[in-house]
C-alpha cells in the first residue's frame, strides 16, 4: 500500500467479502441442500438455512444411494477415483522428470525429434482426438483396464518442460564435481537432482492429483464396466436419470464429497499449490 | 529452448532409455491417433466398415457448407469470449483488491483460490441445480423481475448457464496470475506515481494495467484454450449441447458426431480442424513467451 486510504480500504474489504460470498454461493447452497430431505428440496423455494437430514443423506450415500442409482458401492468409487488420481500423479512425475534428465545432461542423436514430439503433446488434448485415441485403445485391448484408463494420461508435456526449466538452474558445477568424484549419471539423478527438485515435485503433485481426480471425458469412454466407475461418473449417472426425479439431497451430498479432496488440498497446501499452478503454466 | 548443460554424461544408449516412457506413450495414443484423424478425414468407411474410399477434402468442405456446424463454431466463439472476458475481469479486480491489502491478502487468497480444484462436471451439476427451472433459488429470484427462466427450452438461457458455470471455475485461475504480476511491479513506480499527485484509480490504469499486459495476453490464449477444450464436463453435465443445439460447442459435436452418431469421417474432420486451432493457440502463446523473456 502506497498511502493510507482508510475509506478505500474499506471499500476493497467489503468487495472482496461480497466477492467471496458470490463465489462460495453455489457451494454453500449444496452443502445446505444436502442437509435436507428430497421432499422439501422439490416442494418449496430452496431453504437457505440447513436442515436436519444431514447425517442420514450422508449415510445414504455411503451405504444405499449407488445401488439405487445402478452404480457400484460408494467407497469403490472413491477408491477408483483416489487410484487414478495418485497412480496418473506418480506416473506423469517420474516419466517427466527423467525425460527432462535425459534432455538435458546428455548430447544425443534425435534429442530435438525427441523435444519436439514430447512438445506436440500440448497441441493434442484428448477431447480433440477422442474417436482415434479410443480406437487405439480398443484394439490395444485396454478397454475396461487400468492400463488404458491411466497409461494414455500419463504423457506430460509441461511436467518435462518444468524439470528442464529447473535442471537447467542447477549449477554447472554440481555435475562436474559429481563426475569427478566419479559419480554415473543415474548416481547423479538420485543422490544430487532428485533432492533438489523437492520442492518442485511437491509442487507438481499437488496440481497433477486435481488434474488426475477431475479426469471425466476419458475414463467415461474407455470404461463400460461400473467396477471401473469414478465419482465424477458416478455424479454424472445420479443426475441423469431416466425415470423419476433427481434426488437432489444426495446428488448434493455427493457433490460436496467429490469435492472435498482437491479443495482440501489447494486449501491447506497453497504455496505449494500456487506455486506449481504458476511454474507449470509459463 | 533446445541447450543442455555446457558438459554432458556420456552414454550410448541411456538417454533413449530414460526418453523411452514418455516417447512411447506419446507416439501410441498422441501422434498415431492423430495421424489417424487426418487420414480418416480424407476418406469414407461404409457403413460396415468394410471398405474405404479415399475422398479427398469431401468432409471438410461439407462442413463448411453445413449450417450446424457454422453455427457450433460461432456458439463456441461466443462462449469463448464470455467466459474469458468474465472470468478475467473478475480475476483482475480480485486481484487489485487483494494486491492493496497487506495483512489480509492470504486470507483472501485462500477464500479466492479453491473454486479451481472443483471438478468441471461438479460445476456443472452446482450450476445446473442452481437454475433448474422447477427447484432452483435463482429462477425463483429471477421471477420477480418477470424472467421465466427455462434452459431445457431456452438456448439463450442454456448458454448463460454454462458460460456462468465456466468462468465460475476459471476466476481462481486467473486472480492468482493477476495477483502475481501486480506483486511484480515495482514499489518505487507506485510510490514516485503517489507523490507526483497520482491517485490508485489513476495508478493503476497509468501503471499497474500496462505492465500486466503480457499476463494479460497469456491469460487470453490461455483461457480460449481452457473454454474450447475443458469445458467439455461441463456441457455434458448440464444441457448436452440441448436444447435445439444451442449450446453443442465444437469439442462437444466432435464427440456427439463421432462417439454417439458414428460418423467417423466428418468428426474426424472436425478433430483436424480444432488441432490446427491449438497449435495456432500455442504457436501464438509460445512466440510472446520468446518476447517476455527479451524484454
Amino acid at each position: 500500500m502506497v498511502e493510507n486510504r482508510p475509506f478505500l480500504t474499506f471499500l476493497t474489504h467489503a468487495f472482496l467479502l461480497c466477492g467471496f460470498v458470490v463465489v462460495a454461493f453455489p457451494v454453500y447452497v449444496a452443502i445446505i441442500a444436502s442437509t435436507h430431505d428430497a421432499q422439501t428440496l422439490m416442494s418449496t423455494t430452496m431453504p437457505l438455512l440447513p436442515g436436519s437430514h444431514f447425517i442420514e443423506n450422508y449415510r445414504t450415500i455411503f451405504t444405499s444411494a449407488s445401488a439405487a442409482n445402478g452404480l457400484p458401492a460408494y467407497p469403490l468409487m472413491a477408491m477408483n477415483s483416489m487410484i487414478m488420481a495418485i497412480v496418473i500423479t506418480i506416473g506423469k512425475i517420474v516419466i517427466s522428470i527423467l525425460s527432462a534428465f535425459a534432455i538435458v545432461y546428455f548430447r544425443f542423436r534425435f534429442r530435438q525429434l525427441a523435444f519436439w514430439i514430447i512438445f506436440i503433446t500440448l497441441m493434442l488434448p484428448v477431447e480433440v482426438r477422442i474417436m482415434p485415441t479410443y480406437k487405439i485403445v480398443a484394439d490395444l485391448g485396454m478397454l475396461n483396464s487400468w492400463a488404458g484408463l491411466i497409461i494414455p494420461l500419463v504423457a506430460s508435456a509441461t511436467a518435462t518442460f518444468l524439470f528442464r526449466q529447473f535442471f537447467m538452474t542447477v549449477p554447472e558445477e554440481m555435475m562436474e564435481a559429481a563426475r569427478v568424484d566419479g559419480a554415473g549419471p543415474m548416481k547423479f539423478f538420485k543422490d544430487i537432482l532428485l533432492p533438489l527438485s523437492r520442492t518442485n515435485i511437491a509442487a507438481l503433485c499437488v496440481i497433477l492429483f486435481i488434474y488426475g481426480w477431475v479426469q471425466y471425458l476419458w475414463p467415461m469412454l474407455v470404461t463400460t464396466d461400473p467396477s471401473y466407475y469414478t465419482l465424477m461418473m458416478g455424479m454424472k449417472r445420479m443426475v441423469a436419470v431416466q425415470d423419476g426425479e433427481v434426488q437432489w439431497n444426495l446428488v448434493m451430498a455427493a457433490s460436496v464429497l467429490a469435492m472435498l479432496p482437491p479443495v482440501a488440498i489447494v486449501i491447506f497446501m497453497q504455496r505449494l499449490f500456487i506455486r506449481g499452478l504458476t511454474e507449470t503454466e509459463k | 529452448m533446445m541447450d543442455t548443460k555446457r558438459t554432458t554424461f556420456q552414454n550410448k544408449w541411456l538417454p533413449y532409455v530414460l526418453l523411452a516412457p514418455q516417447l512411447f506413450i506419446t507416439l501410441i495414443f498422441f501422434i498415431w491417433p492423430a495421424g489417424q484423424a487426418v487420414k480418416s478425414s480424407f476418406e469414407r468407411e461404409d457403413p460396415f466398415g468394410f471398405s474405404t474410399v479415399f475422398v479427398g477434402l469431401q468432409h471438410y468442405a461439407r462442413l463448411m457448407q453445413d449450417p450446424n456446424y457454422l453455427d457450433s463454431f460461432l456458439r463456441t466463439a461466443v462462449f469463448a469470449v464470455a467466459v474469458t472476458v468474465i472470468s478475467m475481469l473478475l480475476g483482475l479486480l480480485f486481484a487489485v483488491a487483494v494486491d492493496r491489502l497487506m495483512r489480509s491478502a492470504r486470507v483472501y487468497t485462500t477464500l479466492l483460490v479453491w473454486p479451481y480444484a472443483v471438478a468441471p462436471v461438479v460445476a456443472g451439476v452446482l450450476w445446473f441445480f442452481l437454475f433448474n427451472s422447477s427447484t432452483g433459488i435463482l429462477p425463483y429470484y429471477l421471477s420477480f423481475f418477470g424472467i421465466k427462466w427455462d434452459h431445457n427450452l431456452n438456448g439463450t438461457h442454456a448458454m448463460i448457464l454454462i458460460i456462468i458455470a465456466a468462468a465460475w471455475k476459471q476466476i481462481s485461475y486467473n486472480f492468482l496470475f493477476f495477483l502475481a504480476g501486480l506483486q511484480s511491479v515495482p514499489h518505487t513506480l507506485m510510490e514516485a506515481a503517489a507523490i507526483d499527485g497520482s491517485g490508485p484509480i489513476k495508478r493503476f490504469f497509468d501503471i499497474s494495467l500496462p505492465l500486466l499486459s503480457p499476463t494479460t495476453f497469456f491469460l487470453f490464449i490461455v483461457n480460449v484454450n481452457y473454454t474450447m477444450f475443458d469445458t467439455f464436463s461441463i456441457v455434458d453435465a448440464t444441457t448436452n449441447g440441448g436444447p435445439a443445439q444451442s449450446t453443442n460447442i465444437l469439442v462437444y459435436k466432435v464427440y456427439q458426431d463421432g462417439y454417439l452418431g458414428l460418423n467417423l469421417g466428418s468428426s474426424s474432420a472436425q478433430s483436424v480442424l480444432l488441432m490446427l486451432i491449438v497449435i495456432v493457440l500455442i504457436f501464438v502463446q509460445f512466440r510472446f513467451v520468446e518476447r517476455r523473456v527479451q524484454y
